[in-house]
């Protein structure tokens, strides 16, 4: 970003930017950077909370007129991501015993991600591999290559079968905020996923199995967040 | 340590271009200031999901109106949650909005740009050299003069 910073102001345009990488800022010497201590998806700290979010911006705004380059200030809160603290999320019953229990469970959340579609005005990320309408089919993907590690046997190839992870997470993460009924701390519903539901645990076991299958490394370890790989 | 600490301190160590001098233009009066927003959360609009493949130095033009935009950042490894309940954690474009609407910045650009970081040596180059002056160009060409930046 730092880069990008110093071709905008060569250009005649003045900048400012929000850091979440202390270490990198510093190195990189952009002229203004507020440096925020916040966690790594939240650059602006807190969702949903739209003063927080102007007094930070604000804060940046101030060092525009500073002439002392580089300027690298830190903002006076720190927020901390909550990985192992998983969200709460009351999960429905199981209701079709001929189902896999991951399928099922999926199915189950559905009218909890169509609350939270709702409450987006209809933005998801799903949809690179799959839509909400295929999330059962995609899991069962997952359920063999867990078992197998044989991406051509369930028709993924390295970059469809992280795009599929992605998507499964997706629609986890998005019935999650609906479950939750708030927006949990950074990285709670995460952990919710890939701690407490079965989906998520069979990502874990797609992971471990595609690495022990020998594929390289950016399949297996980009299935998953680098503090789930545990 | 937190996961994000343990990230931070990771790329914390991944060289970055050097440079001897800082360029820096002269800020105009808030008040009057055209402002844009420069990401590098690698998003997308328009409900576009497709990946943003490492190594892509290229950007995306964002339609100030469009509230459809995607994080479609290769990278697992930050929290979603926060960008699926409200985009303005990541891509504050209301908050800018309400800020040229109270008069403490002039006007809103109309279009904002994304890269998407976590980027390594080639695609600097292609940043600093390429992709990085067409999207000034663009941003002039609207009559920014002010760029907020924000990562991921």
């Amino acid at each position: 970003m730092g880069v990008l910073a110093r071709v905008l102001e060569e250009a005649g345009i003045a900048t400012v930017g929000l850091s979440l990488v202390r270490r990198q800022a510093e190195n990189i010497k952009a002229p203004r950077f507020l440096h925020c201590e916040f966690p790594l998806g939240r650059p602006l700290g807190k969702p949903k909370d739209a003063a927080f979010q102007t007094d930070v911006i604000r804060r940046a705004f101030a060092l525009l007129d500073r002439t002392d380059v580089p300027v690298l200030e830190d903002h006076p809160q720190t927020i901390e991501d909550q990985t192992e603290q998983p969200a709460s999320c009351t999960m429905p019953p199981r209701h079709d015993p001929n189902a896999h229990g991951a399928v099922d469970e999926a199915l189950g959340i559905r009218p909890a991600y169509n609350r939270q579609l709702e409450a987006a005005q209809g933005r998801t990320a799903m949809g690179r591999v799959g839509g909400p309408d295929d999330v059962g089919q995609l899991i069962q993907q997952m359920v063999v290559l867990a078992e197998n590690g044989d991406l051509a046997e369930v028709g993924f190839d390295a970059l469809t079968v992280r795009a599929a992870a992605q998507d499964i997470r997706a629609y986890y993460e998005e019935a999650g905020l609906a479950l939750a009924d708030h927006v949990p701390g950074a990285r709670q519903i995460e952990s919710w996923f890939y701690t407490q539901t079965k989906t998520g645990k069979i990502l874990k076991a797609v992971s471990s199995s595609l690495k022990e299958a020998g594929e390289e490394r950016e399949t297996w370890y980009y299935m998953l967040p680098g503090s789930q790989q545990r | 340590m937190t996961a994000d600490s343990g990230i931070r301190a990771g790329v914390g160590e991944i060289p970055t271009p050097e440079f001897d001098s800082t360029p820096v233009a002269a800020a105009p009066i808030l008040a009057k200031a055209r402002v844009a927003i420069l990401t590098t959360a690698g998003l997308r609009g328009a409900g576009d999901v497709s990946y943003w493949q490492p190594t892509d130095g290229s950007f995306t033009v964002l339609p100030a109106t469009d509230r459809d935009v995607q994080l479609s950042h290769f990278s697992p490894n930050f929290d979603r949650s926060g960008f699926a309940a409200d985009i303005n954690v990541v891509y504050p474009v209301d908050r800018l909005e309400e800020m040229a609407a109270a008069g403490e910045i002039g006007s809103v650009a109309d279009q904002h740009i994304s890269f998407m970081g976590a980027q390594f040596d080639s695609t600097f180059s292609t940043m600093l050299l390429d992709s990085g002056p067409a999207a000034a160009k663009v941003l002039k060409d609207d009559g920014v003069d002010v760029v907020l930046l924000t990562p991921i």
